[in-house]
């Protein structure tokens, strides 16, 4: 008995152990191999005492095989776990994403279809198909794409294999907002109000909205994640953020219909996990803070959420546990409230039947594999812990690193990823919370660890087709302190290259005043932009000289010479001049400016001179608007080829520097960028361009000001206009669609079309031109 | 491809052979008192000359001056040295050539001869490079500036070394039309290496920056290969004021020769570039596609390795008067890889220092003065001579030499026949020779030492170094005993004195350079692998098909002198 008691919790420690390890648990089990045994049997009367369901029916096998029905780091987290607890993995995957990371880690993997999700990872049919030609027992979902699609669950269940994930009816209940908030209202949860009926006449629910009061949200019945979701300050924005809304909803959920709620002006996203069991018991693995959003699209998450009073915490507890079994919830799922930072009112919002990309906070506190919580629990086994014996130790945060640019507006940017450098994970040292022997809820937790959740390898590209997230990092200390500054920490490390990303501004949140006083909420981004956005700061004369060093070394004739040979001295003898005459390499740089800067606040260029005073040692002087700054004696070499050893200021710095081609249909616009990580920070060189190019690539695009190019790579969603036509100022010009976000390209003056280089459901790169417009006279 | 496994297996155990023990013998004992009075006044009078020295050579590379500069700069044009350092793969070294070229030749300043010259690599081959200083008299050719472009070209025969020219000169200075244009040596050569090089192999790219006209329009229609810039460069036989004179025409420069007509129209150009960077830019990637024509510099076969002693000693070993003696050795010391010399013959006509050594990798035999030449001085030189050309060896003279032995005795051993020996072995040493005058050079001496007229592959001097008949001191000697009138002897000793100068022979192209004796390793090091490039196919041994010795014009081998 106690044997068996034991096994669920063996197993899910060595789960954690295989994957980046982040909760004591991992040393203890590590420690329990060794000879001091007495740790198993604190394990096993843990167990035993609070396992109790596991003891009441004999325990059913997990499955042998699994498929996965998802891709990036939400596929390669579900495979690890899979993988530690001796599951055979099946992947699917897209035509684009053949050698993505998920597709290796997997033991199978099988195509089923192009990029387009709709054409692949939507492919419900392929992918049955596929599960049961591979033998799968059962189908993880995953986030986003199936995970919450009803018809899927059903289909799954009518053709004998398992979703891992609630029932389809559960789904259709939280999946609609107006049926969830009628059976949560019936359940004593609280809701917001708001007008959740059939009718959706314009002015019917204008009336509503009226009657609730503005500013009002309208969203899609079906929606989720941001998606279709509008605010309307007054009766006078109602009808085009409704029509918005209703467009964004029929696109993305292929239902057009919209709720009106009451919207709260100083709100918190506050989120409980819970996971329910077959035998009908619900536990709540504590709740989570999702408030710091962009595009009302999680940014930073963290557990527990802070500023809760303890009874606050039970009670959104108690009614997220209320709410999961009023609907007979079985999984993991997550109860999404609305908390009013003013009058600390919490409204239930919606019902996520998924595993959230936000679950490793959750894991993090509570030192629970939820994924194997979620295969437990699909096998038909009764919830591995009681509600009093889930811990709660320390805080955990997650920050999101997406390739987005977050000072245009957050907008997707997708590339390949040149470089990706993430720092490793540490492991949570052994912790006095597991040798008590009687966990609690107290928060007497272990010391820091930093977990990372990847779904790509450099050399990945980041496609426009999928949600442009890259990685997770998600950091765990003792408080909040401490976990914002392992999290900050590892922020400063966390490299990447080929794609616009978060990972500067999620720097400055995390070390933002506000936010290090927990002082969040959902307009926090609003709220504090000037801060959050401060003006970028000119590049130092250390990163200058640096980038320049990495420039001149790159194409240093001793940099190329294999080591222990000496080569001719035509090679050996570099930079070499006679009779006092020295050789000075001048290397021209700025930073690069952000997209939609016009040329006019193009920051000026510093020439940084090089001079070889013996080999590998360099002068180095920084001539920049403010005066020259001198580094002599330099030793610097290339000890990688994105890696600059030097000693600047006597200071011995080993900097990674990543150099990015400029794009071929920007070659003449814009040089070579570089980037560096220097100081916790990264800074983007550009390496103007000569003249000359400029004026050859000008020759060959013809670009007059009237050009309309392509802020990001996209799908063209829509071409409004053709040649010859006259359009106005302001005028839609093309739709553009980007990690599903449209975009509407907007003629900058009145003129007549004279050429369109992009047709409707065509891919563009940044910086293409779609289409060209002859201004009048008049308005120039 | 099995041999050269082989043969690269057996260089690996060559370079992982403790080299130390292999020839620990051969280590130079070099030990010299740099705290002695006598070292340091010779240190302080070679400093002194070298500074000097560099103050004259950075006057020289200001070209015509900040003005003139800025003037060109103001048109949006690179300054010539711009142009070089663009043309030039980053990094990489540039080993001048005769940058004191026509100093105070001429009644007015010619700075470098309004041209620089010299070897570089681009796109990683080595080339020769010649760019017109436009802002030096407009780029205009004095005799001087003549015969430093003939020398580059010279140079890029021997080596088989491909020529770039960036071409922006107005042709022949008018004033000194008479020594330009018409002899064999004069502007006209300068078109004729051009075919001839070409024919060669060795390829010919010109760049024409600016003006390129009458005799100077020939670069560019010339070379193989040609880049023009646009609404800057332009080429024609005639000007428009000349067009006028002639045949009454009116036509402006761009239209009778700027790049758009050349490379639209006429065809004389095959690129049009945007401005002077991107010219270069075309130019390195002509260069770039020279495939198979023309030589490279070679690879050293053995790894370099420092010498032991510190070059800048060589200023105390030195110094600055040709009459005070030193041994050679502590020179050579402080030249050739690890200090290692593995001498021949030392103890036999011990005037003359003659061995193997490496610099930086390549083998190179030595000859050095350690005094004046006697016959078997000269016979031993003479045999080492047909060592290093039976073996390919190049050559390297260090010349510190008064001439050969007179007197009776001399005379009645045969010094004339004797040093007749070495003057023919060094003649037709059938290996590149390399030259470095590091004190004087005089009379007989010079020929046997392999002077000038000689055709080393380079000549280099050092700034204390003096070239003349004979030296100072028996040149007065001389004078007493030939003429009378004691006036005429100092005035002809002073003028002797003043044409010996290593200043006055570098500003006349007597020699490539001069050089800071700090500088003479790297710079016989960059000359050597030119010449072991030039070898690289003669290297291949021709062997006799038959037993029966019919000669077949093979000489008769090694003398033993």
């Amino acid at each position: 008995m106690r044997r068996a008691a034991t096994r669920p919790l063996r197993a899910l420690s060595a789960s954690i152990a295989q994957h980046r390890p982040f909760f004591p648990i991992t040393a203890a089990i590590t420690h329990s191999l060794q000879p001091h045994g007495n740790l198993v049997d604190r394990l096993a009367t843990r167990s035993l005492a609070t396992a109790t369901n596991a003891l009441s029916s004999s325990r059913k096998p997990l499955f042998d095989k699994i498929l996965i029905a998802n891709r990036g780091e939400i596929a390669c987290r579900v495979i690890r776990t899979a993988k530690s607890l001796g599951m055979k993995t099946v992947a699917v995957y897209s035509e684009v994403d053949a050698d993505s990371l998920h597709v290796s880690m997997a033991d199978e993997a099988y195509c089923i279809g192009p990029a387009p999700s709709s054409e692949s990872y939507l492919r419900m049919d392929k992918i049955i198909d596929i599960a049961r030609k591979s033998g799968a027992q059962a189908v993880h979902p995953g986030y986003g794409f199936l995970s919450e699609n009803a018809r899927f669950a059903q289909a799954l269940a009518d053709a004998g294999i398992v979703f891992i994930g609630p029932s389809a009816a559960s789904i259709i209940s939280m999946g609609s907002k107006s049926e969830s908030k009628d059976i949560m209202t019936a359940a004593g949860v609280p809701c917001v109000p708001g007008y959740h009926g059939p009718n959706q006449a314009d002015s019917h629910l204008l009336e509503s909205a009226s009657a609730i009061g503005f500013p009002v949200l309208i969203k899609a019945v079906m929606g989720g994640g941001g998606k279709g979701m509008r605010i309307a300050h007054s009766a006078q924005e109602f009808p085009d953020a409704l029509i918005s809304a209703r467009r964004e909803a029929s696109k993305a959920f292929g239902d057009e219909r919209v709720l009106v709620e009451k919207y709260i002006v100083r709100p918190r996203h506050v989120e409980v996990q819970v996971f329910g069991d077959a035998f009908g018991d619900v536990v709540s693995l504590w709740e989570r803070d999702c408030s710091v959003q962009r595009r009302h699209q999680k940014i930073i998450e963290e557990a527990p959420a802070p500023g809760l009073s303890e009874e606050l915490r039970e009670d959104l507890g108690r009614k997220a546990v209320a709410a999961a079994k009023a609907v007979n919830y079985l999984g993991a799922g997550t109860v999404e409230f609305i908390l009013d930072n003013d009058t600390q009112e919490f409204f239930f919002m919606e019902m996520n039947t998924r595993l959230q990309v936000e679950h490793p906070v959750t894991e993090m506190i509570t030192g629970l594999d939820l994924v194997e919580w979620q295969l437990e629990v699909a096998s038909g086994n009764p919830l591995p812990l009681l509600q009093s014996a889930i811990p709660l130790r320390g805080h955990a945060f997650e920050a999101r690193i997406y390739a987005e640019n977050p000072r245009n507006n957050f907008l997707p940017d997708a590339g390949v990823l040149l470089h990706l450098s993430a720092p490793p994970p540490l492991p949570a040292s052994p912790s006095p919370w597991f040798t008590s022997g009687q966990p609690s809820a107290e928060r007497d937790s272990g010391g820091a660890s930093l977990r990372i959740e990847e779904g790509f390898r450099a050399g990945a590209h980041i496609g426009v087709y999928y949600d442009p997230l890259i990685a997770k990092l998600v950091a765990h200390g003792r408080d909040r302190a401490d976990a914002l500054r392992v999290l900050r920490s590892a922020l400063e490390k966390y490299e990447v290259v080929g794609v616009s990303t978060n990972v500067e501004f999620l720097k400055t949140l995390a070390g933002n005043e506000h936010f290090v006083n927990a002082e969040v909420e959902t307009g926090f981004i609003p709220k504090h932009f000037e801060e959050l956005f401060p003006p970028i700061a000119p590049p130092n004369p250390q990163t200058l000289a640096q980038a320049a060093l990495f420039v001149a070394l790159r194409d240093h004739p001793l940099q190329n010479l294999r080591k222990g040979t000496s080569g001719s001295p035509w090679t050996s003898l570099a930079s070499r001049r006679f009779g006092g005459d020295i050789y000075e390499r001048v290397v021209t740089l700025h930073p690069d400016t952000a997209p939609g800067t016009d040329d006019a606040n193009t920051p000026p260029s510093v020439n940084i001179h090089i001079r070889e005073a013996t080999p590998g040692r360099f002068d180095v002087s920084v001539h920049t608007s403010d005066g020259v700054v001198n580094f002599a004696g330099v030793s610097a070499e290339l000890t990688g080829p994105t890696t600059l050893s030097a000693t600047l200021d006597s200071q011995k710095l080993r900097t990674t520097i990543v150099a990015q081609a400029p794009s071929a249909t920007a070659s003449g616009q814009n040089g070579e960028r570089l980037h560096i990580f220097h100081d916790g920070r990264k800074t983007t060189l550009v390496r103007p361009a000569p003249a000359w190019l400029t004026t050859l690539a000008g020759k060959v695009q013809g670009a007059g000001k009237g050009g309309i190019r392509a802020p990001m790579p996209s799908l063209v969603v829509d071409v409004r206009v053709k040649v010859g036509e006259k359009v106005e100022k302001g005028q839609a010009v093309v739709v553009l669609e980007s990690m599903k976000t449209e975009t509407v390209l907007r003629a900058d003056g009145s003129g007549v079309v004279r050429g369109v280089g992009c047709k409707k459901g065509e891919m563009v790169e940044e910086g293409k031109e779609l289409v060209d417009i002859q201004f009048d006279d008049a308005d120039n | 491809m099995l041999l050269s496994c082989v043969r690269a297996v057996s260089r690996r155990h060559l370079a992982l052979r403790p080299r130390s023990r292999t020839y620990h013998a051969s280590v130079l004992p070099s030990i010299v008192s740099s705290a002695s009075p006598d070292f340091q006044a010779k240190a302080e009078a070679m400093d002194n000359l070298i500074a000097s020295l560099e103050s004259e050579l950075s006057d020289a590379r200001l070209g015509g001056g900040t003005k003139a500069a800025e003037r060109m700069k103001g048109k949006g044009k690179m300054l010539p040295r711009e142009r070089l350092a663009a043309l030039l793969d980053p990094h990489t070294p540039f080993l001048e050539l005769s940058p004191l070229a026509a100093h105070e030749v001429y009644p007015e300043r010619v700075p470098g001869a309004g041209i620089i010259t010299g070897i570089g690599r681009i796109a990683g081959r080595e080339c020769v490079v010649v760019v017109n200083d436009a802002t030096v008299k407009g780029g205009s050719y004095y005799p001087l500036t003549v015969k430093k472009h003939l020398r580059a070209q010279e140079i890029a025969r021997e080596h088989g070394l491909p020529c770039v020219y960036l071409v922006e000169s107005g042709g022949a200075a008018l004033p000194h039309q008479a020594n330009v244009f018409p002899d064999k040596e004069h502007f006209g050569r300068i078109f004729y290496n051009m075919a001839q090089l070409s024919a060669l192999s060795i390829p010919q790219i010109a760049v024409v920056h600016g003006i390129s006209v009458a005799g100077g329009a020939y670069v560019p229609a010339m070379a193989d290969q040609t880049i023009i810039v646009r609404n800057q460069g332009r080429i024609f036989l005639a000007g428009p004021p000349l067009v006028k004179a002639a045949t009454g025409e009116v036509v402006d420069e761009e239209t009778l020769g700027g790049g758009e007509m050349h490379a639209g129209v006429s065809g004389v150009v095959d690129h049009l570039a945007i401005d002077d960077a991107h010219a270069i830019e075309l130019a390195r990637g002509a260069v770039g596609d020279l495939g198979r024509a023309g030589r490279r510099g070679g690879e050293p076969p053995e790894t370099a390795e420092a010498p032991l002693y510190p070059a800048s000693e060589l200023h105390g070993i030195v110094g600055t008067d040709v009459r005070q003696a030193f041994d050679m050795r502590d020179v050579i010391a402080r030249i050739v890889d690890g200090s290692r010399f593995r001498e021949f013959k030392r103890d036999y006509g011990e005037t003359i220092v003659t061995g193997f050594a490496n610099i930086h990798g390549f083998p190179v035999g030595i000859i050095a003065n350690n005094g004046i030449l006697f016959s078997p001085s000269a016979l031993k030189a003479t045999h080492f001579i047909q060592l290093c050309s039976q073996r390919k060896i190049p050559l390297l003279f260090l010349v510190n030499v008064t001439g050969y032995m007179v007197g009776s005795k001399a005379e009645q051993g045969g010094i004339a026949k004797d040093g007749a020996k070495m003057v023919r072995a060094v003649a037709c040493a059938d290996v590149p020779k390399l030259t470095v005058i590091v004190g004087g050079s005089f009379g007989a001496g010079n020929y046997g030492m392999c002077g000038r007229a000689y055709s080393p592959r380079f000549l280099w001097m050092w700034p204390n170094a003096k070239v003349s008949v004979m030296g100072s001191g028996q040149l007065s000697q001389v004078m007493t005993t030939v003429s009378k009138d004691p006036s005429q002897h100092s005035t002809l000793a002073a003028e002797i004195e003043k044409q010996s100068t290593a200043m006055y022979a570098s500003a006349r192209l007597w020699d490539d350079g001069i050089i800071r004796p700090v500088d003479t390793r790297d710079t016989v090091g960059l000359g050597l692998a030119l010449a072991y490039g030039s070898m690289a196919e003669s290297n291949t041994e021709r062997r006799g098909g038959g037993t029966t010795w019919d000669g077949a014009g093979r000489g008769f081998g090694v003398f033993r002198m």
